[in-house]
């Protein structure tokens, strides 16, 4: 049973009329980074403050460590959180911060001293133990969150958008060294962010959030490759929507027709009747453009806009009266990469499988 | 140019006698608040035997009589009795009060709020009136424990106001960190919650000992025989003939209450620092 460090079995949170988390399953592994995605208002913290304890669900079961949680209260689950804006007690000093979860345990008060000095060098902060929290730089009192938790040794450690409060460099600076951090100590993270290139950077596998539901459970790269619904694939980077009729099917593709007018081939990865109203997702670094048409299946465009983003120029591409598509295209770098010009006529072209058939 | 020039001084000369006027309304309006004050604690170094008599140089006498004084010793000692038990009780409910009231949601939550500031707002004439039917109904002997139950019945409000207003600031998620850290309901409160509003309680404390101190209408109504408080002593004291005595205890009074009200303050204002104050 204790094969997974955390178990949701149809777990539920009302708040009065408000669904937050509505029936959530998950499994999520032993030292696996996990992370719940989605935008605000998505219950990912709610799912999280489930797990921790400070609520209780409306229905459903919650297992950690194989163990049925019901109503016990935080201070008597096996995990420990970091939350978003830290909340180190103002009133004691780092040290003291640092050694509050051991005191409660009663650990012997050499060894309390050990462990805080040790938690302490792992967050790369010795030296610090007499400072007040007030004393510190955000990025400081995040590390001081963090040593508070691990320092406990839990089987889960529960991180609200520990990074939210940070600047950009500062926090994808930290991003690569929570997951080394976590690597190192095999401890499981769950890990609540709405960035999803933080999720795709750190995570193991991630679980899309939206209006209270699980909407897809992958690794990054399935998430990102193969999103199996629309939101997830707009949360997810950017993608094109192309939204069309199935015209015809084929054994291993189908026929949709885009806007009643141009014929889009995609590959039969679900099942689809003739008629079917569906939607074509393609990521803009997936589709190539040439002057002139590399294969039968390319479309045929008018270039609208030229972007240039440094590393890539962006193209918008009108594909039809209703669509235009964005068409992201490395900067080599040479005299060779402004191919071409608003105005242009240009063919679009994509790999088969890059095109992902959706269902509305 | 020249015309405009004029217009402009015209109006600042305007401007600073207005603001003339402003300053001295002002002082004006202090010395009337504050004149009585300073002529009492002047006289009250006064060599002459009047309290209002002319000034016949300076002396320490007064003060002096005042510590050999039994009757005022004596009133000095219920006064401390009164104010430190009831302060004491009022600001362990006031707190309790306090929490509650912030932290949960009850049936008639709203009129138990406007309960509680009804002992703020009431006249203490109406209040001790009440109070005094109440133990004449009660067949409550009259004497210091009446006092002091009647300054715990609207000390309890003030100590309540002021514990919130520190409550109001206080971070919630703090106390989620600490049962996250193992720590249960009553560990949780005496490690985090007690010495981050500690500054309110001691304010809400301060406050309620320096209003117990002051009380003369309530107490009034509430006293027995043999518990005569400082208030009440040198009211009987002023009916038998001011005396430059009276002045220098009033003075004392004074100068326990300022420091006290300034201390309590400060400790309000202290911010999330904690309990080094205490």
């Amino acid at each position: 049973m204790a094969e997974y460090a955390i178990e949701l079995r149809n777990v539920s949170k009302h708040f009065g009329p408000v669904v937050a988390v509505d029936h959530v399953t998950l499994s999520i592994r032993d030292g696996e980074f996990f992370s719940l995605l989605g935008p605000s208002g998505c219950g990912k913290t709610t799912t999280l403050r489930l797990i921790a304890g400070f609520e209780l669900p409306t229905g459903g079961e919650i297992y950690i460590g194989g163990q049925l949680q019901g109503e016990t209260p935080p201070y008597r689950r096996p995990v420990n959180t970091v939350f978003q804006n830290y909340a180190l007690f103002p009133h004691m000093t780092v040290y003291e911060n640092v050694a509050f979860g051991l005191e409660m345990r009663r650990v012997p008060k050499d060894e309390i001293q050990r462990r805080v000095r040790e938690a302490l060098e792992m967050v790369r902060l010795p030296g610090m133990e007499n400072r007040r929290p007030n004393q510190l730089s955000g990025g400081q009192q995040q590390r001081v969150a963090l040593a508070r938790a691990l320092v406990n040794r839990p089987k889960v450690l529960l991180l609200d958008e520990p990074l939210g409060a940070l600047d950009l460099k500062l926090r994808k600076a930290m991003q690569l060294e929570l997951k080394a951090l976590q690597e190192r100590v095999g401890i499981t993270f769950v890990y609540v962010t709405h960035d999803q290139e933080e999720a795709l950077t750190m995570s193991d596998r991630i679980a899309v959030m939206n209006e209270g539901r699980v909407l897809q459970v992958g690794t990054p790269e399935e998430i990102y490759e193969r999103p199996t619904c629309r939101f997830v694939a707009d949360f997810i980077g950017e993608t094109n929507f192309l939204s069309g009729r199935v015209k015809e099917r084929r054994p291993k593709e189908v026929v949709v027709l885009v806007d009643g007018s141009v014929e889009v081939l995609v590959a039969a990865d679900r099942e689809v009747g003739v008629g079917d109203e569906v939607t074509i997702a393609i990521r803009p670094e997936r589709i190539s453009l040439h002057a002139k048409p590399p294969d039968p299946r390319a479309l045929p465009g008018r270039v609208e806009e030229r972007i240039y983003v440094g590393t890539d120029i962006r193209y918008l591409v009108r594909l039809t009266e209703q669509t235009v598509l964005s068409v992201r295209q490395q900067n080599p770098g040479t005299d060779a990469m402004i191919r071409f010009s608003p105005g242009d006529t240009v063919y679009l072209h994509w790999r088969l499988p890059s095109a992902r058939l959706l269902t509305e | 140019m020249t015309g405009s020039r004029g217009v402009g001084s015209g109006t600042r000369r305007r401007g600073r006698w207005l603001a003339r006027l402003l300053a001295l309304h002002g002082v004006l309006g202090y010395l009337f608040l504050y004149a009585p004050i300073v002529v009492l604690v002047i006289y009250s170094f006064n060599a002459s035997r009047y309290a209002s008599g002319a000034w016949r140089g300076f002396t320490l006498d007064w003060y002096a009589r005042l510590f050999t004084n039994e009757a005022i010793g004596a009133a000095l000692r219920n006064t401390l009795i009164v104010a430190g038990v009831s302060t004491l009780v009022s600001t362990v409910f006031g707190t309790m009060v306090a929490l509650a009231m912030e932290r949960y949601d009850f049936r008639g939550k709203l009129a138990f709020d406007a309960l509680l500031y009804l002992p703020i707002i009431i006249p203490d004439i109406a209040m001790a009136v009440m109070l005094l039917l109440f133990f004449v109904l009660a067949r409550v002997q009259l004497g210091l424990t009446t006092i002091i139950i009647s300054h715990v019945a609207f000390n309890i409000s003030f100590v309540a106001v002021v514990v919130r207003a520190r409550l109001a600031y206080f971070d919630i998620t703090l106390e989620e960190a600490a049962q996250d850290l193992y720590a249960n309901e009553w560990q949780t409160f005496r490690r985090v919650t007690l010495p981050l509003i500690m500054p309110g309680i001691l304010g809400g404390a301060l406050l309620a000992f320096t209003l117990s101190i002051d009380d003369f209408v309530i107490t009034f109504f509430t006293a027995g025989p043999g518990s005569t408080t400082l208030p009440l002593r040198i009211y009987s004291m002023v009916k038998l003939g001011v005396t430059p005595e009276v002045n220098a205890l009033s003075s004392m009074m004074l100068l326990a209450s300022i420091g006290l009200v300034l201390l309590s303050l400060l400790l309000q204002k202290g911010g999330g620092g904690g309990i080094e104050i205490a």
